[in-house]
């Protein structure tokens, strides 16, 4: 294109909101250049970046071939194909409300009633946080989201809308909960800038972390929110992929029920199938709110992004019938919690700790002790490592914007088992490279609920490692030694 | 001391309190008055008859005859993989085997007159999604489009609403059948310079909604080296090119372009969707063609707000790759648009009223200006009235679509089965019948 026609296009279109040209994607880049496959490429890369439920299709698989009249192509279900097809109401066909309400307060242990009539449907998650930061935010008004948080909403809430983020920092030493004080500072700092904060966007459970924010964290927010006369979108994607009980999963929706002095126009909660189901080629996306003046300025913009009326046909057959969906979300928990146990436990065994989470689909690891210093620089250099030469496409922190280097997202339910066993062999054979050839260093204090600290251990590792190089490490000397040299 | 009335305490944006989502407009009460007295042949008999949607239900058949011979539309073929596969797809790309499809599909609507490359088929979820998609690409807050009227009511909310966009009217009327001319063109263009206004685009449809006629080449030309010319966008809704009732009779931009060899083609941009021509509007197929590689990057990123279900990405990939079945659509669903098309123009001739010579769409164009008390907007909207209430149909007014001379109707053909037609010619007909005797 000549320079002439550059000059063609808006300022978002030749901007870069849409955040592809962050160095993350060459994470990406590498996975897609040489995937992992068993037997037609061992030797690729493992994608550990991407946040997809693939644990319990077997289940859905099971269902769908129970019952081929959700499908409108069926000679079970051809006869509703007409109804179906010409059906574009924005308000969504009312089975596909009343199922997802169903799904939504089953998946809260039904201790919270969700009105169909307040279900707003949206192009994915991804739309559903667009089209409500349009509804609450003009051009330049922000919303303070805590971090660590899940890139994508820098281009979701700011790209087309001309909203802003404003970071909620949360620090690694108190786990990266959501404390009063970060909250007013980020409010206070946004005051100073001039800038107007509209809302408050939580993730819960959280993405990056996989943690359940607790009962009291709830309440603070709600009363933070209540007292600036802000709003509070929660965003609980994750909702369905709690894997144990401790601690249980709140929804703001149970906060709000409680006697607590809350302006329900305030609430907002965002949802979608992509997650909890393992559907995100679906486009469910889901806006659920308590504002009536949300839901129909909501509504009215689902037109930019309705679900498929055939995708919301099958949906709504699924997700009304109670015997699946029940047994859904138990067999769910059990597959992730087991995939968790066996990842988690196989990166205890080489001493790597991940911060304690009983949600999500992916651990938030430490690699502190790992990094050259405690620098994102450092940070970047170990994941290039990880990328290239363990092969593991895993996200770094600092694309969540962490406050601190060292931590890293790495997914675990979207491969089968002998992929994680692949993907475990090689995380310990890299520690034990890696052990083999650093020298220890300096280390800021450990967190209490990570595992063991091995200063004691590394030493003699080392001493053992000049005796006996394996013959068998799949990987050649680190470049942690080489860089340092 | 001033009464203040606040905005709801905790403000939404301006946005949201805006109007420009258009559901104020006479457009939508008709709507309403059908909801709540919708004509059904035996529970309903007098009530309401919608003709105010332009939906295609001529052709279902056609489609479940595909479905019941072709079951593998239906599944995800043999064993879980192929499910997961597709329910995890959300590439923005789109399923390759799609956008071929799609590509190929447009080929043949326009009898392989023109080429498309499925690398450059962007995917939306509907055509509504599309052309804001564009118009968030091509113009900034407080830029303008200028579009010919009459147009379609929803560019209203597609190409402002969000996007802070200006639509400035290219004025068409009934002295030349409402056909583009280039001093409209210029003097739109000049009005908005004169409001300080920056035109970034001209947005046409053709076939046009609501006219139900296809665009002359030489217009088309004109348009072209028009926009050329001011160095701005041309984007052509080509919604209704397979709604066509005789083929030769559309010509797409696309084929303007491959005749000049695509020389300064990055300025256009086709949107389509299968809501119409397929009688699909529920599954929200839309795409975006442009011969800008910049548009069609930035748009498939844009997608990503609006992608399209991977499972009725899957059906439909099934279903338009069957060059058998889509020649074979294509040709019927035409015929029984035009056949369609001369039963009300007939019918509406035989009561005294004249439409527009129309060639495609969904719609006639109906000119009921004799008729009006007052030749202004008033005495149009008053007549609508007395057609919605007294005569029990919902047509859409012209004034809705922004045309500047008051009495010209928009009247939906194909969204009903041919008796519930006869019944509304048969109202109609009376309707006129009592206004002679009432003179």
């Amino acid at each position: 294109m000549t320079r002439n026609q550059q000059h063609l296009l808006s300022k978002i279109a030749t901007g870069d909101g849409h955040g592809e040209d962050s160095p993350y994607f060459d994470g990406w880049k590498a996975f897609e250049v040489n995937p992992f496959h068993h037997t037609k490429n061992p030797n690729g890369v493992i994608q550990m970046g991407l946040a997809e439920n693939q644990l319990s299709f077997d289940l859905i698989q099971e269902w769908i071939l129970k019952h081929p009249e959700a499908s409108i192509c069926t000679s079970e279900g051809v006869n509703n194909f007409r109804d179906i097809a010409i059906f574009q109401d924005y308000h969504g066909l009312p089975e596909f409300r009343n199922a997802v309400a169903n799904f939504m307060e089953k998946s809260r242990r039904n201790r919270v009633k969700f009105d169909p009539d307040r279900i707003v449907m949206s192009g994915g998650a991804t739309g559903a946080h667009e089209m409500v930061a349009f509804c609450l935010a003009d051009p330049g008004d922000a919303f303070l989201v805590p971090t660590p948080y899940y890139p994508g909403f820098d281009r979701d809430l700011r790209w087309r809308t001309g909203a802003q983020l404003v970071p909620v920092v949360c620090e690694s030493s108190n786990n990266f909960k959501v404390t009063r004080e970060a909250l007013e500072a980020a409010y206070e700092g946004a005051q100073d800038a001039n800038i107007r904060v509209k809302g408050l966007l939580i993730t819960n459970p959280s993405n990056p972390l996989g943690t359940i924010l607790d009962k009291e964290t709830l309440r603070m927010v709600v009363s933070f929110i209540n007292e600036k006369s802000i709003h509070l979108v929660c965003d609980e994607i994750y909702a369905a992929t709690v894997f144990s009980t401790q601690p249980d999963f709140i929804s703001i929706a149970e906060i709000i029920q409680e006697e607590i002095e809350c302006n329900h126009d305030l609430i907002h909660i965002v949802y979608s199938l992509s997650k909890d189901l393992g559907f995100p080629g679906f486009r469910v996306g889901i806006v659920y709110s308590y504002n009536d003046a949300v839901v129909n300025c909501c509504r009215k913009m689902s037109s930019f992004g309705l679900v498929s009326s055939q995708t919301q046909y099958l949906i709504a057959s699924m997700l009304s019938d109670d015997e699946f969906v029940n047994k859904f979300i138990a067999e769910n928990a059990i597959s992730l919690a087991n995939r968790h146990k066996v990842f988690t436990e196989g990166l205890a065994q080489v001493d790597i700790g991940c911060l304690k989470s009983n949600a999500g689909l992916f651990v938030w690891m430490d690699l502190r002790h790992l990094l050259k210093e405690q620098t994102f620089k450092a940070e970047m250099e170990l994941w290039k490592v990880i990328i290239n030469k363990v092969k593991l496409n895993v996200s770094p922190g600092s694309s969540f914007h962490c406050s601190a280097p060292g931590w890293f997202r790495v997914c675990f339910a979207n491969m089968d088992d002998k992929t994680m066993d692949v993907a475990l062999t090689r995380i310990v054979a890299f520690v034990h490279q890696n052990k083999e050839t650093t020298v220890p260093m300096k280390k800021k204090c450990w967190q209490t609920n990570l595992r063991l600290s091995f200063s004691s251990r590394r030493v003699d590792d080392i001493m053992m490692a000049q005796c006996m190089m394996s013959p068998h490490s799949p990987l050649p000397q680190s470049p942690l030694v080489r860089a340092r040299n | 001391m001033s009464i203040e009335i606040e905005q709801p305490s905790v403000g939404l944006s301006k946005v949201a309190v805006s109007e420009t989502h258009g559901e104020d407009s006479p457009y939508f009460a008709g709507w309403k008055a059908y909801d709540e007295n919708p004509y059904h042949e035996l529970n309903n008999p007098s009530g309401v008859i919608q003709m105010g949607l332009a939906e295609n239900q001529v052709s279902f058949d056609l489609l479940e005859d595909f479905l019941e011979t072709h079951p593998e539309a239906s599944s995800w073929g043999k064993g879980v993989s192929s499910f997961r596969e597709n329910a995890l797809f959300q590439d923005y790309h789109g399923l390759p085997s799609f956008r071929k499809a799609m590509a190929s599909f447009m080929e043949q609507i326009r009898g392989g007159r023109a080429k498309f490359d499925p690398e450059r088929v962007v995917l939306t979820a509907g055509a509504t999604a599309a052309n804001e998609l564009l118009t968030f690409i091509l113009a900034d807050p407080g830029d303008a489009l200028l579009v010919p009227t009459p147009y379609y009511p929803g560019f209203d909310r597609d190409l402002r609403w969000r996007t802070g966009v200006k639509i400035v009217p290219i004025h068409c009327d009934s002295s030349n059948n409402f056909q583009i001319t280039p001093q409209a063109l210029e003097a739109a263009f000049n009005e908005a310079e004169a409001m300080n206004i920056k035109v970034r685009g001209v947005l046409i449809t053709n076939p046009s909604n609501p006219l139900g006629a296809t665009i002359q080449r030489s217009v088309l030309e004109e348009i072209l080296d028009f926009v050329t010319r001011k160095n701005i966008h041309l984007v052509s809704d080509e919604i209704y090119s397979g709604s066509v009732f005789s083929s030769s009779e559309f010509i797409s931009i696309a084929e303007i372009l491959e005749a000049r060899q695509y020389k300064d083609s990055e300025r256009v941009h086709i949107v389509y969707s299968l809501s119409k021509d397929l009688g699909l509007p529920g599954f929200r197929v839309g795409t975006i063609y442009s011969y800008n590689d910049k548009v069609v990057t930035t748009a498939r990123r844009m997608s990503s707000f609006t992608l399209i279900s991977s499972q009725t990405q899957h059906l439909l990939a099934c279903m338009l790759s069957n060059k058998e079945f889509t020649e074979n659509y294509i040709q019927i669903n035409r015929e029984r648009l035009r056949k369609r098309y001369d039963m009300i123009i007939e019918g509406l001739r035989s009561a005294g009223i004249e439409c527009l010579k129309g060639n495609a769409g969904l719609f006639c164009w109906m000119n009921l200006s004799p008729l009006l008390e007052k030749p202004t907007r008033e005495g149009e909207l008053t007549l609508w009235n007395s057609m919605l209430h007294e005569v029990r149909l919902n047509i859409s007014p012209g004034s809705s679509c922004h045309i500047s001379e008051p009495g010209w109707f928009r009247v939906c053909f194909a969204n009903m089965s041919e008796q519930t037609l006869e019944i509304a010619l048969k109202r109609i007909h009376d309707f006129m019948e009592q206004r002679k005797r009432d003179i």
